[in-house]
């Protein structure tokens, strides 16, 4: 009921306009186009966008390409079978966009005035050539017209010029009456129908002279232009291809083909084109066969035909050549000429004039004579390796070339080195020493370099003696084996070892000596001498490793040093090692602002004032004038100052790889030090006594050796050098001190040995000379100092600390050490480098030295260690503890990184230490 | 002639709380104030940042982009810029309106602690726990900073700018006030570890907030000590210190707590508001009304003064 009583409803209603195509179900209500992707078109559908490019607005096409979206399709193909004869040839306007066509495009369609009408845009030449050819046409003056009809924008000068009677084709100046021209050469013989020969033909004016009566005057020659037409062909100067034209029409008969125009070129020339058709020099007109069907013009149509033209003499032809149309030089036409030209052959060119004298001839160099038995083949000589299995036959050859050749020269180039190539081309060496490679190399690489040396070295030693190499440590090999063998090993090589640089045994003086000496006389050759550098004292086992070490050092050197050297050079502006830079103004002494803070005394006391820079940009941002502006410096300025000074290093961490020569002497003067006097008992913990047991049998084994080797100061200095032998005795001579120190206990030498031992953990050893004036109080006052800490960076849990490890002042008891022993050795942090089980060893045997230590590093800032003591004193005093325990932890580690180094070096291993390798 | 002066009233300080917003964004690390005290900026624990109006309590914008929590921020002088800085290291620029990362500036080794505009906002200083303070530069587009000043031997915790001056503090207990114009490094040794500093807003003196439970004023120029307030316990975290908006009291945040109020020149302590149980983390006060935001726990507290009459409450 309610669909009918709707049916109904629509029945009534009129509708008015075109009814909305309904909606087919599933179709989608078409959404109005959003904004963005509306866009603007052209006539042809094509997007219009901006573009700028080439015709300065719309894009050119789609996207800078042709104008469709899919790119340049090639005009569908169409059989030719049907639509052969509407196919059409395209020219590019068809592929031309319609704004190329337009007025502003590369090819406008619209009308222009051309060239012609232009006026005064006229190529310059041309129009000369016009005007000539005006004067020259049949009709003087045709070229009036063309100005009557062009538009007439003539410069004011022609049109000033004209007003006072200048004619176009004139010249400009005063008229002239002309005389009457040279005597014709002959009138009688004048030839009909062909051209007269060039060089007769002066010029078109000239020819009118003919006609000119007697009182006429002229206006004078107009100058003529020079030719500017460049030459843009190879064809030799003066060229002209063949003329079609000219040798196979009409004109063949009436002129010679003139490839090589006279001197009358000039004007043809500028005349072009015209020359042929109307530019007729004669007032002859000689035409017997009418106009060519192919003649562009045919002015001579009406010509008339008069019985002049025709030959009336029979006689020999004209000299021409006979060549018609072909380029070849042409015999002399002009018999005027034929004098001058005798000494040239060939034509002059046009612009050319022949040279009044000639040149002067080229020299010629004979070549030089032959000798009378000269062969002229060549035979490659055979070229002889030195090598001893072909001696005989090279002594053959040289003998046949009747010449001997030292073999040292005969070596092929690549077989030399740098430094051979220089001596022979007679460079100079490079500037300065050269200097090791060695030691640019850090302390940890030079390490690493010696220990691959090592390694190499005794694989390689080990294919050469193979008999020896089971007890060749020990055993001394004999010298004159061991010398003639590394100088077998050596050969050659040895020519610059042993020069200055190379120090292989720099730490001991004495052995370096020795080992330079030992480098000279093997480079002499002497093989016995050996025996007479070694140190007389030595032992014969001490002396062969010596020698060996020598050697080994010598080889390394060569190897890896000279090689290398050269190729490095030393640094133009020395980097300070031993310097570093610190601000130059530190804040002082916490201590005494601690106090001035406790008394509340804020201002001058706790205040320090730096000069400081601000950076100039921070200034500028800031808006405010840069207080320095004269200073290069940002932030506080710096100073330079010893890196080995402990007042630096008490904050900075230290570096591990420098080991200077300071140290090197410190380590050196410790050796002689021990050397002297015997460490005492209490340099060796109780733990490592404990430890001897289980190691006992590889002491026995070294003892039985150790016993041996007294108190060689090698163990610090064999390591550069050598290596392969290093571990072993180094390991000896500890376990002989250890061995020595239980039978002589000794105070005072306790003490000697306590303060060089200390002395030589630290690699920042000058300032430790302060310590040293005081080492027994020193240890006592470590332990119980109180040191106010400074404040952890942790804000959380910034609370006191009070560290229980006070240690009575007899810490030289063992049980108290070793109790020592085991909080210290949990706390630390273990340097990263190291393996725990040495950094417990460095903790067990230096646990004293650290003790005193400790005191000193723990400072974060800098200043006197006399200072320092008294206010450690103060603070005992008021008794505020903090936090030692961390302080402890930062500052042992920055020392026993750097500690554990130069401790291989000097004091060698512990056993403890080789038990956990 | 002259009327005599009205007698300027006498300085109230925040005393009612009005309002409280529940951040939702963790642990409110900071709560600051913009130049013109109108909006206030949080700084979330969970990576974000959030801008409030505290007045009307609306949140009107979230900005993520920090890889960690949010440590502290500050607004420019044109408000259309934020920077913040947090524990991922980096500082960022922030536009206002659109909510994105202008640039994000790293280099910091370690955690940013406090951050700061210039008075153009063409430089961003910032102060982080590897003892550095950076300079950087909000017109170009260098990722270096423009200087660092690594005088701090400990980490920096807190920063303040003015206009030639810059003003740390740093857990080596020393305020450091580097001046621009004068070339000029002043360093206050406190002692113990500073927490928060301030400039007083007549740019004569500093307060310096440190762990040993003092807030110390110092006159700028001579590093002489004006006046101790005490009574606050802070000992652990980092707490902010502020100065009222007429430098007539001073304030601390408190690990018990409560906000302290002391007057100024007496050093008595004027009021403390107890603002939560947990830690009051972080203060801001108003730069030109009695008004205060706390931050503790999750949530910021807005505190005016008695007389205070909220205009929503009013109509």
């Amino acid at each position: 009921a309610a669909a009918e009583s709707s049916d109904s409803e629509e029945e009534d209603l009129a509708s008015y306009g075109t009814a909305l195509h309904p909606l087919q179900e599933g179709d989608r209500i078409k959404k109005p186009v959003p904004l963005q992707e509306q866009t603007v078109k052209d006539a042809k559908g094509r997007y219009q966008r901006f573009h700028g490019a080439f015709t300065g607005g719309f894009s050119a096409g789609y996207f800078n390409t042709v104008g469709t979206k899919e790119g340049w399709t090639p005009s569908a193909f169409v059989s030719s079978r049907q639509k052969r004869a509407d196919r059409t040839i395209l020219g590019p306007e068809d592929f031309m966009d319609e704004e190329d066509l337009s007025e502003f495009g590369i090819a406008p369609k619209d009308i222009t005035t051309t060239d012609d009408f232009a006026s005064k845009a006229k190529d310059r030449i041309k129009e000369k050539a016009r005007q000539i050819a005006g004067v020259v046409a049949a009709i003087p003056g045709t070229t009036a017209f063309d100005d009557l009809i062009g538009p007439s924008k003539i410069t004011i000068g022609v049109e000033l010029l004209r007003k006072m009677g200048w004619k176009e084709g004139q010249g400009i100046g005063p008229r002239v009456k002309r005389k009457p021209r040279r005597q014709k050469p002959d009138p009688a013989v004048k030839v009909y129908g062909c051209a007269l020969p060039p060089g007769l033909s002066e010029g078109s004016e000239d020819e009118e002279d003919e006609y000119q009566p007697e009182n006429v005057t002229f206006a004078p020659k107009d100058v003529m232009p020079v030719d500017l037409t460049p030459k843009e062909n190879v064809h030799g100067l003066g060229y002209k291809g063949l003329d079609p034209s000219q040798a196979l029409f009409g004109v063949s008969g009436r002129e010679h083909l003139n490839l090589f125009t006279g001197g009358s070129e000039d004007t043809s020339n500028l005349l072009g084109d015209l020359r042929h058709s109307k530019g007729r020099k004669l007032g002859i007109t000689g035409q017997a066969f009418g106009v060519g069907a192919l003649e562009e013009e045919d002015d001579d149509i009406y010509a008339t035909e008069t019985l002049s033209k025709y030959d009336t003499v029979l006689k020999d032809e004209e000299p021409g050549d006979g060549l018609y149309g072909w380029t070849a030089p042409k015999q002399y036409k002009s018999k005027k000429r034929s004098e001058r030209e005798v000494k040239y052959i060939g034509k002059i060119l046009d612009g050319f004039s022949l040279a009044s004298k000639s040149s002067t001839p080229s020299k010629i160099y004979p070549p030089p004579d032959l000798p009378r038995n000269y062969r002229p083949v060549h035979y490659f000589r055979p070229v002889i390796a030195a090598g001893n299995e072909n001696y005989h036959l090279r002594k053959a050859l040289e003998e046949s070339t009747g010449k001997l050749e030292s073999d040292t020269t005969q070596q092929s180039r690549h077989a030399l080195n740098a430094s051979q190539r220089r001596e022979r081309l007679g460079e100079t060496g490079l500037k300065g020493p050269a200097p090791s490679v060695l030691e640019y190399l850090s302390e940890k690489d030079r390490e690493r370099l010696k220990e691959v040396k090592q390694a190499s070295e005794q694989q390689m030693k080990a294919k050469i003696l193979p008999q020896q190499s089971r007890n060749s440590r020990f055993q001394p090999a004999s010298p004159d084996d061991a010398s003639h063998k590394w100088q077998m090993l050596l050969g050659g090589q040895l020519a610059n070892a042993g020069s200055s640089d190379f120090k292989p045994f720099a730490r001991n003086p004495e052995k370096q000596k020795r080992y330079e000496s030992f480098v000279k006389s093997l480079k002499q050759g002497e093989k016995d001498t050996l025996e007479h550098y070694l140190d007389p004292s030595m032992t014969e086992w001490e002396r062969g490793r010596e020698q060996e070490e020598f050697f080994r050092a010598a080889m390394f050197y060569k190897s890896s040093n000279s090689t290398l050297s050269s190729r490095f050079t030393r640094a133009k502006y020395e980097d300070d090692v031993d310097k570093v830079e610190v601000p130059r103004d530190q804040e002082n002494d916490i201590d005494d602002k601690e106090t001035a803070v406790k008394m509340k005394m804020f201002g001058k006391l706790t205040r320090d004032k730096f000069e400081w820079h601000p950076e100039k940009l921070l200034c500028k941002r800031f808006n405010v004038p840069d207080p320095y502006p004269d200073s290069s410096i940002v932030g506080l300025p710096k100073v330079k100052r010893d890196k080995y000074s402990v007042f630096n290093f008490l904050t900075l961490p230290e570096p591990t790889t420098s080991v200077t020569q300071a140290t090197n002497e410190k380590i050196q003067q410790n050796n002689s030090l021990n050397k002297a006097k015997k460490p005492s008992r209490w340099d060796v913990s109780d733990k490592e006594k404990e430890k001897k047991d289980s190691i006992s049998e590889f002491i026995s084994l070294a003892r039985s050796k150790a016993d041996v080797q007294q108190q060689p100061p090698v163990p610090a200095t064999e390591v550069c050098g050598t290596g392969s032998s290093e571990t072993l005795p180094t390991e000896v001579t500890d376990e002989d001190k250890d061995q020595e120190e239980e039978s002589r206990p000794s105070m005072d030498l306790f003490k000697a040995i306590f303060v060089s031992s200390s002395d030589e953990k630290s690699s920042s050893s000058e300032e430790e000379s302060d310590e040293e004036q005081q080492p027994t109080t020193s240890v006592i006052d470590s332990e119980t100092t109180k040191q106010v800490d400074l404040p952890d960076s942790s804000l959380s849990n910034v609370q006191e600390n009070v560290v229980a490890t006070a240690d009575p002042g007899v810490s030289l008891l063992p049980t108290s050490k070793q109790e020592l022993d085991a909080t210290q050795e949990f706390g630390p942090k273990l340097p990263p480098a190291f393996s725990s089980g040495r950094f417990c060893r460095l903790l067990v045997r230096k646990e004293k030295h650290r003790k005193n230590r400790e005191k000193h590093k723990t400072k974060r800032e800098h200043k006197h260690k006399k200072e320092k003591k008294k206010k450690h004193k103060k603070q005992k005093n008021k008794g505020k503890h903090k936090n030692k325990k961390s302080e402890k932890d930062s500052s042992s580690d920055t020392a026993d990184s750097s500690d554990s180094l130069s401790d291989t070096d000097t004091t060698g291993l512990s056993p403890k230490e080789l038990l956990r390798r | 002639m002259a009327f005599p002066r009205p007698r300027p009233a006498r300085p109230e300080l925040p005393q009612r709380r009005v309002r409280t917003l529940e951040c939702a964004q963790g642990a409110v690390r900071a709560v600051r104030f913009n130049v013109d005290g109108n909006y206030c900026l949080t700084c979330g624990s969970d990576k974000t940042l959030k801008l409030w109006n505290p007045h009307k309590g609306t949140a009107l914008r979230t900005y993520q982009g920090h890889g960690y929590e949010v440590l502290d921020a500050a607004g420019s002088f044109d408000n259309s810029q934020l920077c913040s800085c947090g524990a991922d290291k980096t500082v960022a620029l922030w536009d206002v309106a659109t909510g994105q990362v202008v640039r994000k500036y790293r280099g910091h080794a370690g955690k940013v602690n406090c951050v700061q505009f210039n008075e153009e906002a063409t430089i961003i200083v910032s102060g982080s726990i590897d003892s550095t303070i950076r300079c950087w530069d909000c017109r170009s587009r260098r990722p270096d900073p423009v200087q660092v000043l690594d005088e701090a031997k400990d980490g920096v915790s807190s920063v303040k700018v003015s206009d030639h001056e810059i003003l740390s503090g740093s857990v080596d207990g020393r305020v450091r006030r580097y001046d621009l114009r004068a070339g000029q490094l002043y360093s206050d040794y406190i002692g113990s570890p500073i927490t928060s500093v301030c400039f007083s807003k007549d740019g004569q003196c500093a307060l310096a907030a440190s762990l040993d439970s003092t807030l110390r004023l110092l006159d700028k120029e001579t590093g002489e000590l004006l006046g101790e307030y005490t009574g606050h316990r802070s000992t652990a975290y980092r707490l902010d210190c502020v100065l009222s908006e007429q430098d007539t009291h001073v304030g601390s945040a408190s690990e018990d707590g409560n906000v302290y109020f002391w007057d100024l020149v007496e050093g008595s302590l004027a009021l403390s508001l107890a603002v939560g149980r947990g830690v009051v983390q972080s203060l801001a006060f108003h730069p030109t009304l009695p008004c205060l935001l706390a931050a503790t726990e999750g949530q910021v507290q807005l505190w005016r003064e008695e007389t205070f009459q909220p205009e929503g409450d009013a109509a």
